[in-house]
């Protein structure tokens, strides 16, 4: 077996096996195996098969367009890509500091998208592979099954994914792409009245977070072998924390971290990201590879999201969470890179967005004025913020005339690259190589991609990453290759 | 409607195309009615679940447009499998926000991008023969298939998809409500 897996030798005398399309995760994506003729693995790689063009079709538009613009990018995570423009755009017109209610309020808006995010992954999509096990019928290996088989835990989930959606309903006047934010902050704040419907529910939140937490904390402390050892390869790791490295999930400043938990850097701001990290291109994803510049392509990736997050911070800043952090913590001899341990740590930020939920509306200062102040304009911003997935960056230069030259995107699932085709050929290694694929040892793959709860869609915004045979449908429906050159 | 399931039940089959899944999320919007809705719907292909292809349904709801070569045969895997086809959302009924590309040249925006892309290092593009082919414009699903309701809205509200899907499996023409619908 060739020791990366991702390029075989003799790709043409190889028998592919491929899983598509990747399901019971967020947009399109497949997976192709190489196998000999003993079945032995020699090739695995996750592709992305869209592309979309948002980078470059922003270009041109007006500033002010590309908040609502740019969280069409994705319908799981659209306010993440809305917080991330709109401060990204703030020092663009000049807010260099916002309204303590401006703020407020988009905390607000994007700890309710926190929850419902990871609502949705744990209940709706993962957690049928957790709660029957991988290789489960796959008839019934849906939310379906698990209201059929575990509805008290189902509905649960279905109300705590309902509460994140309304929180994100009552701040930008939609569940999925709404107008709260604008460069500079927010075109309203909540009304007293809304306060108290969102804090009329506010308390069985709680209750179903720690519920929530528990059940993940079970499942994987009882079947540690299995959650400890499935597809783990350790790496590095990138988050944003916040003051004093307290887990932040709106602003603060890059650090990261090696495998073995020592600091490469940190307290890098925003607008610094591209002295840190670059992005490669292979010939067979559309979605880039991200790597951290002093390390180089080969050894410079690493992970993002809640299992990078809850270990790169010192502390969560909320009680019940920072609680559930240490006995995470309290399991492991240094950093834990097992992919299902990203599931514990995602319902540990789950717990912590009802908590600063809960804090948030008990705050007067939510409910202030928050209109803008706009300062001198500069031509070009950073935006940074954790989305459920991980960190997400948004870099714009604008013009004079307010018209967009510039976008760039580094999206959450994008970072996570190549740490999920690092994962997914461990699991080859462990439980296909020699083996017939059958369905259920396929789905031990989709496993380990779900773990990291990717948003292809979100991975598919450059129009740039695209082959150049182009393929033109005419009115009849029929097919016409038009093939261009290579550049 | 005829076609019923064993159970009674009638067959849906849900996909996401050029969209943002935002549909999707707007279907799961319908909050605790997931229940009722499953005591009269068996779920086919989803991407809620792990049927990887579309068997015979009743209906198929249909997330975004058209992009590229793979969208097109899914589309037209939906319409030869479902009696109703629904275009649900603004990707579906006129390409949406995806369609914004159409009008630039495909040529020039690869040589930007890869040439001169923000933080890229040994630019080069993508080609492999796993990718699917990129269609040259994003195109809406009734320029291909025929389609039998188009739910608009980006995303269409909980609401206006849960009153078309009632009205489906009741066996009624489906009726817009005012209020429910969006064109945005």
């Amino acid at each position: 077996m060739p020791a990366s897996l991702e390029t075989a030798e003799n790709p043409e005398s190889l028998r592919r096996v491929v899983i598509d399309p990747v399901s019971r995760v967020e947009g399109h994506g497949k997976v192709t195996i190489l196998l000999d003729a003993e079945n032995r693995v020699q090739q695995v790689r996750l592709h992305i098969v869209e592309f979309r063009g948002f980078e470059r079709f922003i270009q041109g538009r007006p500033y002010w367009e590309v908040p609502v613009m740019v969280q069409r990018l994705c319908g799981i995570c659209p306010v993440s890509h809305h917080l991330a423009a709109a401060k990204a755009l703030d020092p663009i017109v000049g807010a260099h500091t916002l309204r303590p209610a401006a703020e407020k309020n988009r905390r607000l808006m994007h700890y309710g998208q926190i929850l419902q995010s990871h609502a949705l992954h744990f209940y709706y999509l993962a957690s049928p592979d957790l709660l029957f096990g991988f290789a489960e019928d796959p008839a019934r290996r849906s939310v379906v099954g698990v209201l059929d088989a575990f509805p008290d835990l189902a509905l649960q989930g279905v109300k705590l994914r309902k509460y994140g959606q309304e929180v994100i309903r009552i701040t930008a006047g939609k569940r999925i792409h709404g107008t709260g934010a604008i460069p500079g902050g927010v075109n309203k704040v909540l009304s007293p009245g809304e306060r108290a419907e969102l804090q009329a529910g506010i308390g069985d939140v709680l209750g179903w977070a720690r519920d929530g937490v528990a059940a993940v904390a079970g499942l994987h402390t009882e079947n540690r072998d299995l959650y400890d050892a499935f597809g783990t390869v350790p790496c590095s790791l990138l988050s944003l924390v916040g003051e004093n490295g307290a887990l932040d999930l709106y602003d603060g400043t890059l650090r990261a971290r090696a495998a073995d938990g020592s600091l490469l850097f940190e307290g890098v701001p925003a607008g610094r990201y591209g002295e840190r990290i670059k992005e490669y291109v292979r010939s067979w994803s559309y979605m880039k590879f991200p790597f951290f510049e002093a390390m180089g392509p080969e050894a410079g990736w690493y992970k993002v999201g809640p299992l990078a997050r809850v270990q790169n911070c010192d502390f969560i800043p909320t009680p019940l969470a920072e609680a559930e952090r240490q006995r995470f913590r309290a399991g492991a001899e240094g950093l834990v890179h097992a992919p299902l341990a990203f599931h514990w740590a995602r319902m540990i930020e789950l717990l912590h967005a009802a908590e600063v939920i809960d804090e948030l509306l008990r705050d007067d200062e939510l409910l202030d004025d928050a209109t803008p102040q706009l300062g001198a304009r500069r031509d070009e911003g950073v935006g940074i913020i954790e989305a459920p997935r991980g960190t997400l960056i948004h870099h714009y230069r604008v013009a004079p005339d307010d018209l967009v030259t510039m976008c760039n995107l580094v999206v959450s699932t994008t970072h996570n690259n190549q740490a999920m085709n690092e994962c997914i050929r461990q699991v080859a290694r462990q439980y296909l190589d020699g083996a017939e694929p059958t369905e259920a040892l396929l789905n031990h793959i989709e496993v380990a991609i779900r773990a990291f709860d990717p948003c292809l869609s979100c991975a598919t915004h450059a129009l740039g990453q695209m082959p150049l045979v182009v393929e033109v449908v005419d009115a009849r429906g029929e097919v016409r290759r038009l093939v261009r050159p290579a550049a | 409607m005829s076609g019923l399931g064993a159970d009674g039940k009638m067959r849906v089959a849900t996909v996401s195309l050029a969209g943002c899944f935002g549909c999707h999320m707007s279907l799961l919007d319908i909050d605790e009615r997931i229940v009722e809705l499953l005591r009269n719907v068996e779920l086919d292909r989803s991407p809620l679940d792990d049927l990887k292809h579309c068997g015979p349904c009743d209906i198929g709801l249909v997330e975004g447009g058209l992009c590229n070569v793979e969208n097109v045969h899914v589309l037209r895997e939906f319409r030869a499998r479902c009696k109703v086809l629904v275009a649900v959302g603004a990707c579906a009924v006129n390409g949406g926000l995806p369609a914004q590309r159409n009008h630039l040249d495909v040529r020039d925006c690869l040589q930007t991008v890869y040439l001169s892309g923000e933080g890229v290092v040994r630019g080069f593009i993508p080609n492999d023969p796993e990718l699917p082919l990129p269609l040259d414009k994003v195109h809406p699903l009734h320029d291909v298939v025929k389609i039998d309701y188009f739910l608009p809205g980006c995303p269409p509200s909980a609401d206006a998809i849960w009153q078309l899907l009632t009205d489906l499996v009741a066996g009624r023409t489906p009726r817009s409500v005012p209020g429910h619908l969006r064109y945005d």
